[in-house]
């Protein structure tokens, strides 16, 4: 496993594209942290984005995952481009003639997902923690490590998605088909979504049915925050709406979406074997 | 004799198009051989198969004594097939380095590869630099990274200037020279013939000959001759048995045997019989005479 990952790394490492694009990943996941500056003092109205809460453990796992999971995209292009170039060049075959078997082949971008997956949230939970040691308004340590599944989520949705990219980057062969693929289908779910919530109001049948779909089953794992706010909330009631939802991860949110992870890199690697190169 | 591969009954279709039909032939360790065939005979079609990246049809092939799966053997084998393929962002040593890695073989070896392709001084510019009989002899070195059991070249010189066609002969020669079991694929048949003990020759992915290239056609060869005397010469010949067809092309007489016949006797027995020859050349056909035969002989 540590050659795969080894031979996988030194394969990233020399692509400056992939270079950069980890790099500007990484600095703009410690940009989050720069929502704690934004303060508006417009005349009367004092609005400091850091006191509203947001950064109050518990909560800033919740909050902190939600945002950096918006980023996702940036790492996205380089698995899709590190699968897909290896068509392009045919180091693909190359690799599979030196020794490598195929579904070590395979295994060795599996193991790179994995691994930018879990850098990935042993980040956000650094920022997260220290962040919140700064503006958090509770620093009892039952109160920090409170709700860490939020992190769990967050590694299997970041998981799951990869793996659709490098299955897409294995099927497609070349870069931007396989991201505009990715964003294809995207919509698709989406607009189909909309239509049969649209014409089943009243009901969960569209979510009932959508939550097996890939890209609503990842975005279940992590819900929108904002509506936990306290001061958000207080708004709602102002305006008679009664804001509060699910807003917890469930143990069959992570299932079904380890199981399309699960199903993306076996058709990886099914793909590769019946193709001749 | 120690076998380094196998094939039984390979068989590879394409959809409606049978690429390799029915296949068979062991390659045997410290021989050089030489697979022939026109394009499109299925020569990198077999060579894909037994190299992992193309799936058999029907019919099996085994490494070595056949208890070592195909990509750990791999792992013994050097091999390019077709256009050198690496990592253009990379430098010539690094992508050495990465198949280092893949082989699980030690890093010493990349500088002393670089410099049997004369490559040492652009170790460290980036593989798109290279042009593109560069990235053929890197791939050469790729291939010779493990020191192989079996060194297999496809097509190596093609598209190659005639510098480079050359530089990479005398590179190939080299390295059967140091007794590394070679197999060669080339429609370039002066190239396998310079370097090749055995062939394989295939036509439309069917085998029409294996075995040593000087038993490839059972002739004896033949003479080239110039003599003053022509007419005698000639009616000599005629009126010899040991000689069949005989052919004259202004004053050079191409005369062919039917049975051996050394240069040396045959010089004497002339001398004898009062006929001095001015140009005496024995040969025997060349591999390229004797593969179009081959290949026509089986339309």
């Amino acid at each position: 496993m540590l050659r795969l990952l080894d031979i996988e790394y030194y394969k990233l490492i020399h692509n400056k594209a992939s270079r950069v694009l980890v790099l500007i990943y990484f600095i703009l996941l410690s940009l989050i942290s720069l929502f704690a500056t934004i303060k508006f003092n417009i005349g009367p109205i004092k609005f400091h984005l850091a006191e509203l809460g947001i950064f109050n453990f518990p909560y800033i796992w919740h909050f902190n995952t939600f945002v950096a999971a918006q980023l996702k995209f940036f790492l996205l292009l380089v698995i899709v481009s590190m699968v897909a170039n290896e068509y392009s060049n045919k180091t693909i075959k190359q690799n599979l003639i030196d020794g490598l078997s195929k579904k070590e082949f395979i295994l060795s971008k599996f193991y790179a997902v994995i691994a930018l997956s879990l850098i990935s949230t042993l980040f956000v939970f650094v920022v997260s923690l220290i962040l919140g040691l700064i503006y958090s308004s509770y620093n009892e340590l039952s109160i920090i490590f409170l709700d860490l599944e939020y992190l769990v989520a967050f590694f299997v949705k970041l998981l799951g998605f990869f793996s659709f990219g490098l299955f897409l980057g294995m099927l497609i062969k070349r870069s931007a088909f396989a991201v505009a693929t990715m964003i294809v289908l995207f919509s698709v779910e989406f607009i189909s979504y909309l239509v049969v919530s649209g014409y089943n109001k009243g009901t969960d049948l569209a979510d009932t049915i959508y939550q097996f779909l890939p890209f609503k089953s990842m975005w279940n794992l992590i819900d929108e925050p904002g509506s936990r706010l306290s001061a958000v909330k207080e708004v709602a009631a102002q305006v008679g709406e009664d804001l509060s939802y699910d807003y917890a991860v469930h143990w069959y949110e992570i299932v079904i979406v380890l199981g399309w992870t699960a199903l993306f890199v076996f058709l990886s690697y099914r793909l590769l074997k019946k193709r001749d190169l | 004799m120690e076998s380094i591969l196998t094939i039984k009954n390979l068989t590879k279709k394409f959809g409606y198009l049978t690429a390799v039909k029915d296949l068979s032939f062991t390659i045997n360790k410290g021989n050089v051989y030489g697979l022939l065939g026109p394009n499109g005979s299925g020569k990198s079609t077999t060579l894909g198969v037994v190299l992992n990246v193309v799936n058999k049809t029907s019919g099996s092939f085994h490494w070595f004594n056949g208890n070592i799966t195909t990509h750990n053997a791999l792992k013994k084998v050097g091999a390019i097939i077709e256009r050198p393929n690496f990592y253009p962002y990379m430098t010539g040593s690094q992508n050495l380095k990465l198949v280092c890695k893949i082989k699980g073989v030690n890093y010493n070896k990349i500088d002393e590869k670089l410099d049997v392709v004369g490559l040492l001084e652009r170790k460290n510019s980036k593989f798109k630099t290279y042009s593109l009989g560069m990235k053929q002899r890197l791939a050469i070195a790729s291939a010779l990274l493990n020191d192989p059991e079996i060194l297999i070249l496809d097509e190596p010189t093609n598209g190659l200037d005639p510098q480079g066609i050359h530089q990479i002969r005398e590179i190939i020669k080299q390295i059967a020279a140091k007794g590394t079991t070679i197999l060669l694929a080339s429609h370039l048949l002066d190239e396998v013939e310079k370097v090749c003990t055995h062939v394989v020759v295939l036509r439309k992915g069917v085998k029409l000959y294996s075995g040593r290239v000087d038993e490839m056609i059972s002739s004896h060869g033949f003479f080239e001759l110039k003599c003053k005397k022509h007419e005698e010469l000639i009616s000599f010949l005629k009126n010899n048995t040991s000689f069949g067809n005989i052919k004259t092309k202004g004053d050079l007489i191409t005369a062919f045997l039917n049975e051996p016949l050394s240069s040396e006797d045959f010089n004497k027995l002339l001398f004898d019989k009062g006929i001095i020859l001015t140009h005496l050349v024995q040969r025997k056909e060349s591999l390229e005479e004797q593969f179009l035969q081959l290949t026509d002989h089986n339309k």
